[in-house]
């Protein structure tokens, strides 16, 4: 099992992460952050083995993974 | 949340600095700092490094690396980086360059540093396209491929074939190192910051010049989503570019082969 | 201190390895060849680095790298190949970095003719490349002084950490003189604190030079343009003969200033009132001793240069009307004699008395 966090206010919602996931553990929030994108969230945290392959893609170095 | 068996597997590398990117979304530029961050952190080199940067996209590149860095003209990067590199014999130096800046205005500098074997790096980002000036056609560009410059799509006969670097530089004696990689998916990413690690060890090594080529996305100028370009890579650089490991030193063989 | 008789090329390469110079950038061209052939062979016998570049361009960015790093570093070139540079030495500027360039001058276009010339003043003095700066432009008129200016060109630069030009011609290039090589102090140099090696468990360095916030854009500017002008205040050299009473001042620089010395002499002996200015830096421009010579007795300025008036516009510039000024030029490659120019300074200083 796994969890990651992500910073919300560097996260751009380019979605890289949520087709990374080949778990479906992510998905886009309703929110938006102070630069105006639509920030990815934990949607499904149970899915999340914490793999890292979201992290491994993520351009702006929002998320940090545990297991 | 956080529970107190678990561990952090993954998290920002030190080698970045808390400025965030000003990278369009879903660029792979961020990837590329990114790894080359990894790289020199768990290297242990973050304090004895100089980076030389681009103008591209990557211009202001220096506020989120970790490290000295030295800015250079458009395509100058790599004299400025053999200036540094004989001013300081043993830091790790490399050059952080696109298609434009590498393949066009300054292959003059690239290419005399590699055929020097000027003992530096560098980390060669094609996105076949120019992204600052806004989606001008480069000499990566694709046949067919359409850009502001090439608005009817690239013509052979116009314009020639885009250039591989990668094999171009692999034909070149004092280019110890030179890897092909990707950034379209975690694979690929793993895959370029394994090269990128063997370029920066070739450095280290004294073996020479070392180049790692990273096909990277445009979503910007190639109007794609960050998901779509990732496939567009895939798709078509990827089979138009040499991939993999084209040259290792020859002490050090035993990487894959193209 | 031991006397060598050496070329002007070869005294200058010695005195920067005196000076501490351990690197040199540089791609073959005549008159200069001596430089970098003199630095491949000496460097390596002090720790340094001779690398031979590509290409012009690339010399200059390799000096970019070296001088980002910290190091005392040159480059020697001619006409066209100090064009080349022009993009990087706005960069130099920019970024303020303090590097030494040579400019062993020819005629222009740079292609076959290898005759002297003084065309280069503009680029000189008016940069050549974009944006908004000055270069020190330090001007010899044989081989002693330039052996002794390409210290000060070192020291200079550091201390106002900025490019320093040392402008030359075919003519001192390859003349023999001989030369003592004369240590300077450096104890008053600031520390290159700001230097990329790798931050060592200190702060981060960049060396660049763009600065994207128009406010702190701005003020940056402001502190250059600052400097520049303390530089034109205190910076300012010249070598003057008998200006207290003459009638008529002659300035000159370089090759051509070294024959008008001559002349000046000359002419005082057949009892004109002639004095002569020769500027030693271009920039800052000696304005100085033109505006202590208006006050004294100058009623004309004749203006002796090998090209076709580059100079002269500076020296206008700081008569600033309140006299004539009288232009000497030899073009195309050819040299002023000594008769040449006394028999001109003969009809001026005629002309300037009966006006004024
Ligand atoms: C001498 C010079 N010519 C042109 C430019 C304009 N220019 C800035 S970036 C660039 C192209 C950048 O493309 P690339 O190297 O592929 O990098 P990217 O922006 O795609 O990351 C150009 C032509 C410049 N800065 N300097
Ligand atoms: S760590 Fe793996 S499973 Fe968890 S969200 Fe990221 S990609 Fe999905
Ligand atoms: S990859 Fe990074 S920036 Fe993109 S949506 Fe995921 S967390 Fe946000
Ligand atoms: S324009 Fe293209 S290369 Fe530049 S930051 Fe945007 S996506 Fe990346």
């Amino acid at each position: 099992m796994g969890y990651v966090v992500i910073n919300t206010e560097l996260c751009k919602g380019c979605e890289l992460c949520i087709s990374a996931c080949n778990r479906g553990a992510l998905s886009l929030s309703e929110t938006q952050n102070r630069k105006g994108y639509q920030p990815v969230s934990l949607a499904r945290p149970e899915k999340c083995n914490g793999c890292s392959l979201c992290a491994i893609m993520c351009p702006d170095v929002a998320i940090t993974v545990y297991r | 949340m956080p529970e107190a068996a678990e561990k952090c597997v993954f998290k920002p590398t030190e080698g970045l600095t808390e400025k965030p990117l000003h990278y369009c979304p879903g660029c792979s530029h961020g990837i590329i700092h990114r790894l080359i961050a990894e790289v020199l952190e768990e290297m242990g080199q973050l304090d004895n490094t100089v980076g030389v940067g681009p103008v591209g996209c990557a211009a202001f590149c220096e506020q989120y690396f970790n490290v000295d860095w030295v800015a250079a003209a458009h395509g100058r990067a790599p004299a400025v980086a053999t200036g540094v590199r004989r001013a300081v014999p043993d830091a790790v130096v490399f050059t952080y360059q696109g298609d434009g800046d590498l393949a066009a205005i300054g292959i003059a500098e690239a290419m005399h540093a590699a055929i020097r074997g000027e003992k530096i790096t560098t980390i060669f980002v094609n996105n076949a396209i120019y992204g600052m000036t806004g989606g001008q056609m480069a000499p990566t560009t694709l046949i067919g491929m359409k850009t502001t410059t090439s608005p009817y799509g690239r013509k052979a006969e116009e314009t020639g074939y885009p250039v591989d670097i990668p094999k171009l530089f692999s034909e070149i004696p004092g280019a110890a190192y030179v890897a092909s990689g990707s950034t379209d998916s975690p694979k690929a990413v793993l895959q370029t910051k394994k090269y990128i690690r063997r370029a920066f060890e070739t450095q280290l090594a004294g073996h020479g010049y070392s180049l790692v080529s990273v096909l990277s996305n445009c979503p910007t100028n190639w109007g794609l989503t960050p998901v779509k370009a990732m496939e567009w890579i895939r798709e078509n650089l990827v089979p138009n570019y040499t991939m993999g490991e084209l040259k290792v030193p020859t002490a050090a063989k035993g990487g894959e082969q193209a | 201190m031991q006397k060598l008789l050496v070329k002007g090329n070869e005294a200058i390469s010695e005195a920067a390895i005196q000076a501490g110079c351990k690197l040199f950038f540089g791609y073959p061209i005549t008159p200069s060849n001596e430089i970098i052939e003199y630095m491949a062979r000496r460097l390596p016998e002090v720790g340094g680095h001779m690398v031979q570049a590509e290409s012009e361009v690339s010399s200059i960015y390799m000096l970019l790298g070296a001088a980002g790093a910290g190091e005392r570093c040159m480059t020697g070139t001619s006409g066209c190949g100090f064009s080349l540079m022009q993009e990087g030495m706005s960069f130099l500027a920019a970024y303020e970095l303090p590097v030494v360039i040579v400019d062993v001058a020819r005629l222009g276009p740079a292609l076959g003719n290898l005759d002297p010339s003084q065309g280069d003043y503009f680029q000189w003095t008016r940069g050549g490349g974009h944006g908004d700066y000055y270069n020190f432009v330090l001007a010899p008129s044989g081989v002693q002084e330039a052996a002794d200016l390409m210290g000060l060109a070192f020291d200079l630069a550091d201390q106002y950490r900025m490019p320093a030009v040392v402008a030359m011609d075919g003519v001192l290039g390859q003349m023999m003189e001989p030369v003592t090589f004369r240590q300077t102090d450096t104890a008053h140099l600031p520390p290159k604190t700001w230097a990329a090696r790798g931050k060592k468990g200190g702060p981060k360095h960049d060396v660049v030079g763009y600065i994207l916030d128009p406010v702190k854009a701005e003020r940056s500017d402001i502190q250059r343009a600052a400097r520049y002008d303390q530089i034109r205040a205190t910076e300012q050299r010249w070598e003057e003969i008998a200006l207290d009473d003459a009638d008529l001042v002659v300035v000159s620089f370089g090759t051509a200033g070294r024959v008008a010395r001559a002349a000046v002499r000359e002419a005082r002996q057949q009892g004109i009132k002639v004095g002569l200015i020769r500027p030693i830096t271009l920039w800052p421009f000696p304005t100085n001793p033109i505006a202590t010579a208006l006050t004294q007795n100058a009623k004309g300025f004749m203006v002796a240069e090998m090209n076709m008036g580059q100079m002269v516009e500076d020296v206008r510039l700081a008569v600033n009307g309140r006299a004539p000024v009288y232009l000497h030029r030899n073009m195309g490659g050819s040299m002023p004699t000594t008769e040449e120019l006394v028999a001109r300074i003969r009809t001026l200083a005629g002309e300037v008395s009966v006006h004024a």
